[in-house]
């Protein structure tokens, strides 16, 4: 039990015990192999030593049935290990429709997080138990790489490209989060914690009522509302509106829809689209409209771009989102994220 | 013939002066020059190793700050990879043995050899001068947009030199590929080479058309830094996961440069020290070449974490299990090779158990790489820095020592002593597991490479492998010792000390400078011990009936 808790790093996701018994299963697998290997290789080390009676070994030239039966053999388990491996990666690779989403920057050498609800944090990642979160993970500089060996997940995190990472913890605690992938001075230091609270704690803790456990007060506007006055300060909306005439594309519902663009392909509006669209308009233009959009690369932080999609995302989700007209100067009533705090 | 043979000319007494050796054309002497240039590298690198391990001792950096930490574990990583590893079994017991093996005056181009070395020697200076001078951050992995945007050391310069030392394999895998074909003794078929010839051969493919993609690809690392054409860098539309997929093209393949030809060298130690004929020699000759074809497509297994596709990844993870069979293959070869033999425990064959046991561990912790979903959890952990330090130096650095022992009473005519070899090879054994197993249970229990501060939890791990690690500097100092001692004390070692097959115990130790008086015909399969033994007790009768 002891020598279980010095092997392992704490258990505390649906993925953990599931990348723990393929651990297990090979370190028995390997275990064996190396064992009869070196039981063989001893045995016939003493039993065929050189001796006055024994000076030459006997004229053997090989068995082709051996040789078979020790490629195929191998072969064969080797291939269930694979499928036991993929099938884990393939769950992995896939979130749940329903995960909780939460925005991740890296940067020389700090994790900036934000939570759709508004809270921002650094170093720290809160999260309720028992709920599938998705990690969407962009670099400002160089490419690093989130992990939380608790959790026993891992994605690199790129710059110029999102990356997700989901998982469900199954625990409370706290558990280490490094960067895996080597970014330069302050690597080692770059990390923090993964925090699994109770549902109602977390709840507090994103109201900020509940201040423990680190991560800075929120800026009071969650992604969709910082979105929301971007797409109105950037001008976006000039062109964006509501309803079909305007200069670009509707907004509204496109998300996760196929457009077709003017070179007669189709692309999925998802995040790398609407990024990318953002920040080289020519790229993908969407056919029937003129490529007349501004560049808006290297205008907007990897924060604002995301709040941008979030806001896009949110137009798509409910019946009554809508975009607002253009020049509208205070921010009216936002369209909220489900669970978000009233403004 | 016994009383002429001390006194014939041999390739280290044919000359004396500097310019002999530094202009010299024979294989042999070229191979002394990279045994002497690499053990140079080695020393560095091993230098570099126990600044790191003296530093991880605790989990604060209390040694060295982050930025000599860093250049500490990239120059370990450069020279014992770039420098050392790559050229070492095949530039010298490779250059050394080919020709004789195969029953050759010397490699097809024997002026490209010089040449490759001098390449070798000026690119491994401006590697080593570059990260002397101001330092290499980046790790011997260069990743981008680091290397080319962000890193604040001496990026370019050992570019070029890593740009300039890949010409040195190039021309090498290249002579060795046309000597092979080319320049055997009549009757020396492809089935009669020694499998030490195969592997080169495959070796050869594998440095020919791999390292010209590392070559252009730290060019690119070089003109993107020094030019900022963005090749890899998002902000101007490039792409920095594309560098990994170049890099590992080459640096995946770059792994079987180091151990096919160490699995030839088990190749012929174990038959020799089990007087029996390889076992399977067809297979592990098929081995060899499907390793090096294969090994070609597994690159993608080191780019699991990035947004690589899923059905990308899959392929890759199994055409990695699928590369993991010759080389268990070979394995069970060897195994079965000793078998109803004769085996003797001489250096080279405690050495070449080592190496069993030693690439056991390597090669199965390979299978826990390639599984995909633990990969996500194990990859860029200590877990990984164990498995690759458990085949390249438990594999290729444990074979390389029993090679050089094996053969060095062929190289320098002289024996070493006995007992402290197989002392040395003892504490490497000893001193390797140490150092690198805690580190497959630190990697699983969540420490990340290269890290210089840590998380307490992990010291235990790192204190095991530290106190491991002084006991493999001492199991690396000691051949030093003796084998220069045995070049002025050791006893004469005659033609064929341990009894062995293969035309290279056939002539001299050390070999006349043009290795063979006669060309030699060849009309014995290899590794023929229960024939050559035959052969030689008839042979003793004959002469004991005559007198």
């Amino acid at each position: 039990m002891l020598l279980s808790l010095f092997l392992f790093p704490p258990q505390a996701s649906t993925n953990a015990p599931e990348v723990d018994a393929l651990y297990l299963f090979l370190v028995a697998l390997c275990g064996l192999t190396a064992l009869g290997v070196i039981t063989a290789m001893t045995f016939f080390a003493i039993r065929y030593r050189r001796t006055p009676e024994n000076v030459v070994g006997h004229d053997i030239h090989g068995s082709t049935a051996l040789e078979i039966f020790w490629t195929a053999i191998p072969f064969l388990i080797l291939m269930f290990v694979f499928a036991w491996g993929a099938s884990l990666y393939f769950k992995l690779s896939r979130p749940p429709e329903d995960a909780m989403e939460v925005f991740v920057v890296g940067r020389q050498w700090m994790w900036k997080i934000q939570h759709m609800e508004g809270r921002r944090e650094i170093n720290a990642l809160h999260v309720p138990v028992g709920r599938p979160i998705k990690l969407t993970m962009t670099s400002e500089d160089v490419i690093h790489s989130f992990y939380i060996p608790a959790f026993r997940v891992k994605a690199d995190v790129v710059p110029g490209r999102y990356t997700t990472l989901w998982f469900q913890p199954t625990k409370p605690g706290e558990y280490h989060l490094f960067c895996a992938e080597y970014c330069g001075t302050e690597h080692s230091r770059m990390g923090g914690s993964v925090i699994v609270m109770q549902p109602a704690e977390y709840e507090a803790w994103l109201a900020g009522t509940q201040t423990a456990g680190g991560g800075t007060p929120s800026s009071g506007l969650t992604p969709v509302q910082l979105g929301r006055k971007l797409f109105v300060e950037k001008a976006c909306a000039t062109c964006h509106l509501n309803t079909p005439g305007g200069v670009g594309p509707v907004l509204v519902g496109i998300y996760g829809r196929q457009v077709e663009l003017a070179t007669g392909a189709t692309v999925k509006v998802d995040e790398a689209y609407v990024r990318e669209s953002i920040l080289t308009p020519m790229a993908k233009v969407v056919k029937g409209f003129p490529p007349a959009m501004p560049t808006f690369g290297g205008q907007l932080t990897e924060e604002q771009v995301m709040s941008l999609i979030a806001y896009v995302k949110s137009l798509s989700d409910g019946g009554d989102a809508a975009a607002p007209a253009p020049h509208s100067g205070a921010a009216p009533a936002a369209p909220t994220a489900p669970g978000a705090p009233a403004n | 013939m016994q009383t002429s043979e001390a006194k014939k000319v041999n390739y280290l007494s044919a000359q004396h002066t500097v310019a002999s050796w530094l202009l010299t054309i024979d294989h042999k002497r070229i191979a002394i020059l990279y045994l002497v240039s690499i053990t140079v590298m080695f020393l560095i690198g091993g230098l570099m190793a126990a600044a790191i391990r003296a530093e991880l001792l605790t989990p604060a950096g209390d040694l060295m700050g982050s930025d000599t930490y860093n250049k500490a574990f990239t120059l370990h990583g450069i020279v014992m990879v770039f420098f050392f590893l790559i050229p070492s079994i095949p530039a010298t017991l490779g250059n050394f043995l080919v020709p004789l093996m195969i029953g050759a005056k010397d490699l097809a181009f024997p002026r490209i050899n010089l040449l490759s070395w001098y390449i070798y020697m000026v690119g491994a200076t401006i590697g080593i001068v570059a990260t002397v001078t101001g330092g290499l951050d980046t790790g011997w992995t260069l990743y981008t947009p680091y290397s080319t945007a962000y890193a604040t050391t001496n990026v370019v310069m050992p570019a070029i030199g890593l740009f300039i030392t890949g010409f040195s394999s190039i021309l090498t895998g290249l002579n060795f590929i046309v000597t092979i074909h080319k320049m055997r003794a009549p009757g020396m078929t492809w089935f009669r080479l020694p499998l030490f010839i195969w592997a080169q051969y495959a070796t050869s493919i594998v440095m020919i058309l791999a390292t010209p993609v590392i070559a252009i690809t730290v060019l690119m690392v070089a003109i993107d830094r020094g030019l900022g054409l963005g090749i890899f860098d998002p902000k101007a539309g490039g792409d920095p996961v594309l560098f990994q997929h170049l890099f590992w093209f080459y640096s995946h393949p770059a792994v079987y440069i180091m151990i096919l030809p160490a699995m030839g060298v088990i190749s012929e130690v174990i038959p020799c020290f089990s007087k029996k004929r390889i076992f399977g020699y067809n297979f592990i000759a098929a081995s060899s070449l499907s390793i090096a074809i294969i090994g070609f497509f597994v690159w993608g297994h080191h780019l699991f974490t990035t947004p690589q596709s899923m059905y990308a990844a899959m392929a890759f993870s199994i055409i990695t299990f699928a590369v993991a069979v010759p080389s268990a293959v070979k394995t069970f070869n060897w195994t079965a090779t000793m078998y109803r033999g004769s085996v003797s425990f001489e250096a080279p064959m405690i050495y070449a158990f080592g190496f069993m046991g030693l690439f056991l561990v390597g090669g199965l912790t390979g299978l826990f790489l390639g599984a995909l979903g633990l990969d996500l959890h194990v990859h860029d952990t200590y877990f990984v820095v164990a498995h690759f330090h458990y085949i390249m130096v438990g594999g290729a650095i444990m074979a390389y020592m029993a090679g050089l022992h094996f053969w060095w009473p062929k190289m320098t005519g002289r024996m070493y002593p006995e007992g402290p070899a197989k002392a040395a090879a003892l504490l490497i054994f000893v001193g390797f597991n140490l150092t690198f197993f805690p580190q497959f249970l630190a990697g699983y229990a969540g420490m990340p490479r290269r890290y210089h501060y840590y998380p307490p939890e992990f010291q235990i791990f790192n204190v095991l492998s530290t106190a491991g690690s002084s006991i493999l500097a001492l199991g690396y100092l000691l051949p030093l010792g003796y084998l220069l001692w045995s070049l002025r004390y050791g006893r004469a070692a005659g033609r064929n000390p341990w009894g062995a097959t293969g035309l290279e115990w056939m002539i001299d130790s050390p070999p006349s400078p043009h290795n063979f008086d006669e060309t030699p015909v060849v009309t014995w399969e290899p590794y023929d011990y229960p024939d050559a033994h035959r052969r030689t007790a008839e042979h003793a009768a004959s002469e004991a009936a005559r007198v």
